[in-house]
């Protein structure tokens, strides 16, 4: 039997806060959950399993949560599966929850992703010392400054590139009802003035901690049929690769220029950038949107990407609009970060994303990666059933 | 659905793992039995996913290390699962049925013995309410054990039947780590350890990694004469909440039992970490009096956490392989008392 097509057809997001203390870590995917099946037109009853995504246990302190939600989750008498892999986790959580549907297993699955940093204290959970290993101590930003570095010294990257789209995608989150950071006055000038953090990433290009989740429900033909606006799915992909070996090329990995490469191949598309109408590309550091724009094909390697970002093309009315919901950059629940890129990937293509909806987008990409620019996991959604 | 097998396993258990708590010196040399298995090397796995704990390995990301025990250059088709291998082999044979690929290997690993593992599940109960009392799980078995006892669905010398049998079947497997009948009086006798469970009632705390590989149609044929297919693969999750679940009871695992067909087998490896559990899991599954429970010794015997679930269908499949039998059962549990429990029917047709 052949991968049978999938859709989305509910999309739902929190209203992502450094600290929701008015719920509950089930109250908080509840209330993705509740949103993204009134967008389904379904209740819980309609579901035949649920797929639950977060990053590391530490950061709520909670060993898998999801056997205590299982209840109010709706997982009781269902089946109930546990997804985790890195920052892309959102994403592959999307892909697996798909996956159910194209093996023809299930017909109608609930997939959600969260993080509720509040409960607990990620900086802790990332930094317990591990025998043999040197400690980075110097949180994310410590980690990818020297990425960054390297990319803008290959690509002869002019400094304020990354300036350009951190302000880019502020302004984007005021049209995002959803989105985490609301700062109307970010501009490219603000940003530069802004303290230098881990040379050369300053303090408004970093994402900020946020409590969060996203749900979707994926569902099969016959059950998209009665959508007005289901968002199909033409492609996913998964890749991962070594942390630990001298070959890597972290700027731009392998894993990912393979996973784009199969991606762009299964959905059928030649051009990505001329192609794909809206991105919603994991950007946790400004200079990851050209970085990640290279290595995704939308762009020539070793410049492609920051001329793109500075030429204004990845802003919401440019030829490539990406992060139109903010991205990372506004809201960065870190479990659900990817599956928010997917999701307002399919919002994008279902025309429902809003103020910030790009007129007329027909394919968009949604994007998660993870680690140490190990983990990738990428979808490609259309308007259109797809025809391979 | 798509034919697929079970056509590799390989299995480490031990009382107390030399090494680090990714396990990653244990997983290389079990990677490297699947390859001598099964022909193939790394290049013919399809897709990979992985079964591991964080809180076990007392470190965030704990998966990424022994990603790369796989040598994952080029780079590949991966996942991971906060859970049992059995619940990785699931998403494996998802990906099959898709069609996007064919063959795909999946690992677990687990050093229990890093900390005090009872008192490091107490941390998988609900935060705000349970895991501040901190109600281990051996103390949560015997609310468990004494709710059956008191309602009188099971016995002690029930419960010691289970232990005696399972320590007689475990003297022949070289991997189980408390071993030896004797008599259900004999064990009777025995001290009380948490009333009314014994020690020989409890799974001995182990630590482990096993993997398990999965082919398609003719890649399954082209590895054994006998592949063990998969004829039917069901799992569900009751609520966490103890006081409301009826504990001599597990409805996801009758849930499980009918989603797949049970006549016809002849052996069925539980995963029953405790005694009674056995007892619970053999009426939820409604099995015949003559089918042979455990032949492996079980989990009572060796228990490593989130891959004595997947070695449960490993070992059922290591019997329809040598053509012992043609129909087995496997089954994985986790979560407190039975709340989630998976089941795997493999079938030895020619």
């Amino acid at each position: 039997m052949s991968k049978q097509p999938a859709a989305v057809v509910g999309v739902g997001q929190t209203h992502h806060r450094a600290k929701r203390e008015d719920v509950s870590m089930a109250g908080l995917c509840r209330e993705a959950m509740d949103r993204a099946l009134a967008d389904a037109n379904m209740s819980l009853d309609d579901i035949d399993a649920i797929v639950v995504g977060k990053a590391p246990d530490l950061f709520e302190g909670v060993m898998m949560p999801e056997l205590f939600l299982a209840e109010a989750l709706g997982a009781a008498g269902k089946p109930l599966l546990r997804v985790h892999t890195a920052g892309s986790v959102g994403g592959s959580t999307a892909i697996v929850a798909s996956s159910l549907v194209q093996a023809g297993v299930h017909k109608r699955v609930l997939t959600v992703a969260f993080e509720k940093q509040s409960e607990s204290n990620a900086m802790w959970a990332l930094s317990v010392p591990l025998p043999f290993n040197m400690p980075v101590h110097a949180g994310a930003g410590g980690y990818f400054a020297p990425h960054v570095r390297s990319y803008i010294r290959r690509s002869e990257a002019p400094t304020h590139v990354g300036a350009i789209v951190a302000a880019k995608d502020r302004q984007n989150a005021l049209k995002n009802p959803y989105a985490h950071l609301k700062n109307p006055d970010t501009t490219v000038e603000s940003v530069l003035a802004s303290q230098m953090l881990w040379d050369p990433i300053r303090y408004d290009e970093t994402c900020p901690s946020s409590d969060g989740a996203c749900a979707l429900v994926i569902v099969d033909e016959d059950t998209a049929a009665a959508s007005p606006n289901p968002a199909w799915i033409h492609g996913t992909v998964m890749r991962s690769e070594a942390t630990t070996a001298a070959e890597r090329d972290q700027v731009n990995p392998q894993a990912s220029r393979d996973a784009a490469a199969a991606l762009w191949k299964q959905a059928g598309i030649t051009s990505p950038i001329d192609e794909i109408d809206a991105a919603e590309i994991y950007v946790p550091f400004s200079w990851f949107e050209p970085m990640w724009l290279e290595s995704l094909g939308f762009a020539e390697e070793n410049g492609g990407g920051w001329r793109l970002s500075e030429s204004g093309a990845t802003a919401m009315d440019g030829r490539m609009p990406v992060n139109c919901s903010g991205g990372v950059l506004s809201s960065n629940p870190i479990g659900a970060s990817g599956m928010l890129r997917f999701g307002e990937a399919a919002l994008q293509v279902r025309g429902a994303a809003g103020e910030h909806q790009v007129d007329g987008a027909r394919k968009a990409l949604g994007h998660a990666y993870g680690g140490g620019s190990q983990f990738f996991a990428m979808w490609v959604v259309g308007s259109e059933k797809p025809t391979n | 659905m798509r034919d697929v097998a079970v056509v590799g396993f390989a299995q480490r258990q031990m009382p107390e793992f030399d090494g680090s708590p990714t396990c990653v010196e244990l997983l290389v040399p079990l990677l490297a039995e699947c390859y001598e298995q099964t022909g193939w090397t790394r290049r013919d796995v399809g897709f990979w996913c992985s079964g591991s704990s964080d809180y076990l390995a007392g470190r965030s990301f704990s998966f990424v290390q022994a990603v790369d025990a796989i040598g994952v250059i080029p780079p590949v088709n991966e996942s991971h699962v906060e859970m049992d291998l059995a619940w990785a082999m699931y998403e494996a044979w998802i990906k099959i049925q898709t069609g996007e690929v064919d063959t795909a290997l999946v690992y677990a690993f687990g050093k229990s013995s890093a900390g005090v593992l009872r008192r490091s599940l107490s941390l998988q109960l609900e935060p705000y309410t349970m895991t501040p009392l901190w109600p281990d799980t051996v103390s949560l078995a015997a609310l468990q054990a004494r709710v059956g006892i008191d309602a009188g669905v099971w016995d002690k010398a029930a419960m010691a039947e289970v232990a005696n049998r399972s320590l007689t079947d475990a003297e022949k497997n070289e991997y189980s780590i408390r071993k030896g009948g004797s008599s259900v009086e004999e064990l009777l006798a025995r001290p009380m350890y948490a009333d009314p469970l014994r020690k020989h009632d409890c799974s001995p705390v182990t630590d482990g990694a096993a993997a398990i590989v999965l082919a398609a149609g003719d890649k399954a044929r082209e590895v054994r004469e006998k592949p063990a297919w998969i004829s039917g693969l069901s799992h569900f999750v009751d609520p966490m909440s103890m006081g409301t679940r009826d504990l001599t009871r597990s409805p996801s695992a009758a849930r499980a039992a009918a989603g797949v067909d049970l006549s016809g087998v002849e052996v069925a490896e539980l995963h029953a970490p405790f005694s009674h559990q056995e007892l619970i899991l053999r009426r939820e599954l409604g099995l015949a009096d003559d089918v042979r429970i455990n032949p492996s010794g079980g989990a009572l015997t060796s228990n490593p956490m989130f891959s004595g679930g997947g070695i449960r269908i490993g070992e059922a499949a290591a019997r329809i392989w040598s053509g012992e039998i043609s129909k087995a059962v496997g089954h994985a549990t986790s979560g407190p008392a039975l709340q989630q429990n998976l089941l795997c029917t493999l079938e030895g047709r020619s």
